[in-house]
């Protein structure tokens, strides 16, 4: 048990000095790596991200029902009443006509605009939440709440929400498209870097099994060697990405407060950081492990 | 310690190194093998520390077949037998310290045990004071000194031996001939293939022509 400790500490200090002493060409590896891994890393974040700002707007499709312009109160208090008992419908709310008035005129830009018409434009209005949110069962809600009395426009915003669904599923498919091609380009550069460590050391190797040394403890450095390879290559794409989240954070939440919407970039949580290193480090494993099964059969 | 059975050793192109050799090496006994370049010494030397396996008969290290070993057997056989190789094989990025070390790291030496071996072993062959140096600041003579240590920082009951005199002067010869002499005083079975016969004068000879013992 003492003694497997010991192997794989010296194992780990010869790798660490064999990445150490060639610092240049290790750090290019790394970078290049590092660069490659950056991408999916980097698109995860962004995907984390723009999940998160879905979440502040309203996950749950609705249906907003506009009355005519000319209804008065009261048709609108019965159609109220008739959502209340309708089955399907979770929950109302209604929006006065003069409510949505003193909300746009708090709107600077809007206020000289809203003052100067002669009478309040918007109709009263109401936001139903379904209890079955299946666009089909939303679809067929709407097509229902067109035909009451003085209802003008029913709008459903399914259609937005399926498409944003949709997106997701594509980004999150590209991630995953360009973790696999990165990835296995991680392997690929690994197993090169460790099939010239395999030929940098062949006295070295060749000595050992004379000495007695079994295989698991000669490939143990080069494993090593492969993981912190990877694992170097994880810390700088990790650091890409954060260095890329604190320049992009002031414009992106610019961007957003146009769309009024509030967005704090984050950087990757302690999941995917996790998850990145161990994967660039397991990665880099696999690799030399490919490699040395190649290289160290002579 | 050692027994060959009709050892016969035939390297791929068809060259027949050693045919039919027969012979025995005592515990405790020393042994040199001597015979032109080309006679099949360094052969008969790798037979014995597993490095090669023979094409027929049977070679025996300590009792066991060599023969019948599995592959994952072999390195720790390797262990208890000390070789110092024809062409050394030193690491030449490693200091003197961590040549002597590499055995004893392969077969798991707790780290303080290791450095007190290490040290003792060095000690023996007179270069206690050069550990910290590099295989290339040695002169001839040192490095074969240290190739020495390495084989024998184990501890080995069996120390095989390929010409290690081979390319050093007269005193240094000398010097390196009293080494392997003080560890046969020892008790340590001590097998030697070399030229110089008269470096060792307390060997029984064992004389090779062309593969085969000669009488
Ligand atoms: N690896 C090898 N492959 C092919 N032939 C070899 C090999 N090693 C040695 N030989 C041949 O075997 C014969 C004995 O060689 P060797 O044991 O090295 O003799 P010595 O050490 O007495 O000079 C020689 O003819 C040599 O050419
Ligand atoms: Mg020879």
């Amino acid at each position: 048990m003492k003694i497997w400790l010991f192997h794989h500490r010296d194992a780990a200090l010869l790798a660490w000095r064999r990445l150490t002493a060639a610092p240049l060409s290790s750090l290019l590896s790394l970078l290049a790596i590092g660069v490659a891994l950056a991408l999916p890393a980097g698109g995860q974040m962004l995907l984390a991200n723009a999940l998160q700002l879905a979440g502040t707007t309203s996950a749950v499709p609705q249906i907003s029902i506009f009355m005519a312009g000319n209804a008065e109160r009261r048709a609108a208090t019965e159609i109220g009443a008739r959502l209340a008992k309708y089955g399907g419908v979770k929950q109302v709310q209604f929006l006065p006509r003069e409510e949505t008035l003193a909300r746009m005129k708090t709107s600077p830009g809007l206020r000289d605009v809203v003052d100067a018409l002669p009478t309040n434009p918007f109709p009263d209005a109401f936001v139903v939440t379904a209890t079955d949110d299946y666009p089909d069962a939303l679809e067929r809600l709407a097509v229902e709440f067109r035909q009451w009395p003085k209802v003008e426009h029913v709008q459903l915003d399914s259609a937005w929400v399926r498409r944003l669904d949709a997106l997701f599923r594509l980004g999150r498919t590209a991630v995953m498209l360009l973790g696999v091609l990165l990835g296995a380009g991680l392997i690929a550069i690994s197993f090169g870097i460790i099939r010239a460590q395999v030929l940098t050391h062949r006295a070295e190797i060749e000595v050992s099994a004379l000495l007695g040394a079994t295989d698991g403890f000669i490939r143990r450095p080069f494993l090593y060697y492969g993981v912190l390879l990877g694992l170097g290559a994880g810390i700088v794409a990790w650091l890409l990405v954060g260095a890329a989240a604190l320049w992009l954070r002031a414009p992106l939440s610019e961007l957003v407060r146009l769309y009024e919407l509030t967005l704090d970039l984050r950087a990757l949580d302690g999941r995917d950081t996790a998850l990145l290193l161990g994967f660039a480090a397991g990665l880099g494993w696999l690799g030399a492990m490919i490699s040395l099964r190649q290289h160290l059969r002579q | 310690m050692i027994r060959f059975d009709r050892v016969s050793k035939r390297y791929p192109p068809g060259v027949d190194a050693l045919s039919d050799l027969s012979f025995e090496v005592a515990e405790r006994e020393m042994v040199v093998v001597s015979g032109h370049s080309g006679a099949g010494k360094s052969t008969l030397l790798k037979l014995a520390a597993a490095v090669e396996s023979s094409t027929g008969g049977a070679v025996l290290v300590g009792g066991q077949n060599l023969s019948g070993l599995s592959r994952s057997a072999l390195p720790y056989l390797r262990r208890r037998i000390g070789m110092v190789f024809q062409d050394q094989k030193l690491l030449f990025d490693r200091s003197v310290f961590e040549n002597v070390m590499l055995p004893l790291s392969i077969a798991g030496f707790p780290p303080r045990e290791a450095a007190g071996r290490v040290r003792a072993a060095l000690d023996k062959v007179g270069l206690a004071s050069r550990e910290k140096a590099l295989p290339v600041m040695l002169s001839g003579g040192e490095q074969q000194r240290l190739a020495i240590a390495r084989a024998v920082a184990n501890r080995p009951r069996l120390l095989l031996a390929d010409e290690p005199t081979a390319h050093l002067d007269g005193e240094t010869a000398a010097d390196v001939g009293r080494i392997f002499n003080e560890f046969h005083h020892v008790g340590v079975t001590v097998l030697i293939a070399t030229y110089a016969r008269e470096l060792f004068p307390a060997a029984r000879c064992l004389r090779l022509d062309h593969g085969k013992l000669l009488p």
